[in-house]
């Protein structure tokens, strides 16, 4: 009983303990985290997507709030003048979470191009998402209604043989990019406008 | 006690020098040796997570009950590793993305266990923070060297810090692309081993 005891106290303490001083650090770096993120996740997976710009997204990101959501967008302005947001949707993979950045132009409603940007997948299979861009490829110039569910559910993405979790997890994401762009276009056209 | 500490430390450099010696820890070994700098980013972190833990497990030797030490050694262990982990991304987001999902995978590494398991739980907090710094030492020169023959080979380049090359062979010099792969630091693993025989058996 004794040992049973000290087994418990001692594995609760060490667990505890453990928590909150990974809490801290968390806490501590997640400011230069997000930082890094930005310059070397998303800065070049923009710089991809918009392709022929006269503004500079990054610098001029902004946040927009709706319905409890907020939402880091980046504005770019297109060379035929139209207007196009970009942002990042989650969707969940074989390793955590998949970051997909889809750039939208706001006249059309059409994608203009998606890029994997923050994953854990398992080098060489998962993470030809990000690295062969045929599968991420397909987003371009589908409209904003479009189904991004896979072929084998009803929708219109093939999947990448071998990695269909992180397939599912890219057409998530792309979903949730759909959902959010429903519920803050409104906002995003309004900051955009001022 | 200072000459016993000493022979703890370097123990860690020749003698029972990882992965060569204990031929422990070779999953990282094969995947991340590509290159001098990956080689020594991973033997960095790897030494960090040693030492820190190498110390807390010895301090807590006499607390911690036997049936679930192993279940404590990995706490303590993927503490330190999340510790490096997100230092790592805060301030060394390069690497971060080169060695990827190796960096989590140090919580399973045979030595840092291997350490805990046969150093740590048996001896006072000093001379297991000199076992964990000689191995961890040891860990990063063995990577480093290794990743500088399949570089050199591989790529006709040497890259110790910040990406850009410090020696490359000449134009003339066609990279034989085998020693990148897994199977090639095999067998650059394999040929170091029997040359640090060849000297050891003088």
């Amino acid at each position: 009983m004794r040992e049973m005891l000290s087994m418990i106290v001692v594995l609760t303490v060490l667990t505890v303990v453990s928590g909150g001083l990974l809490a801290a650090v968390e806490q501590t770096t997640k400011p230069q985290i997000e930082e890094q993120v930005l310059k070397f996740q998303k800065a070049p997976a923009i710089k991809e997507i918009f392709t022929n710009i006269t503004n500079d997204p990054i610098r001029e990101r902004f946040d927009v709030t709706a319905d409890e959501t907020t939402l880091q967008v980046f504005p770019g302005v297109l060379g035929n003048g139209q207007k196009a947001v970009a942002f990042e949707a989650k969707g969940t993979g074989f390793g955590g979470p998949v970051g997909l950045m889809v750039g939208i132009n706001l006249d059309t409603d059409e994608i203009i191009a998606v890029r994997v940007t923050t994953h854990s997948e398992t080098p060489g299979i998962g993470s030809r998402a990000k690295e062969d861009l045929s599968f991420v490829s397909q987003f371009t110039s589908k409209s904003m209604s479009t189904n991004f569910g896979l072929k084998k559910g009803g929708g219109d993405i093939d999947a990448m043989s071998g990695a269909t979790v992180t397939s599912a997890a890219v057409s998530q994401a792309a979903i949730a990019a759909q959902e959010l762009y429903k519920k803050l276009k409104p906002e995003i056209v309004k900051h955009i406008a001022n | 006690m200072a000459q016993s500490l000493v022979k703890e430390f370097t123990k860690g450099l020749w003698a029972e020098i990882p992965p060569f010696r204990l031929v422990l820890g070779l999953c990282p070994t094969l995947a991340v040796s590509k290159t001098v700098e990956n080689g020594i980013g991973m033997g960095v972190a790897t030494t960090f997570v040693l030492v820190f833990s190498n110390i807390l497990i010895s301090m807590l030797r006499n607390v911690i009950p036997s049936k679930v030490r192993i279940a404590c050694y990995i706490v303590i262990v993927a503490t330190f590793v999340t510790i490096v982990e997100l230092m790592m991304q805060a301030y060394t987001y390069e690497l971060f993305l080169k060695l990827g999902i190796f960096i989590p995978l140090i919580v399973v590494n045979c030595i840092v266990l291997g350490r805990a398991e046969a150093f740590a739980n048996k001896n006072s907090m000093l001379p297991s923070a000199a076992d964990g710094l000689g191995m961890g030492i040891g860990f990063t020169m063995s990577l480093a060297a290794l990743g500088a023959v399949r570089e050199l080979i591989g790529a006709g380049t040497l890259t110790v810090w910040g990406g850009s090359p410090i020696f490359t062979i000449g134009h003339g010099y066609i990279p034989f692309k085998f020693m990148l792969e897994a199977p090639g630091a095999f067998i650059g693993l394999g040929l170091m081993l029997c040359l640090m025989n060849l000297i050891g058996q003088k």
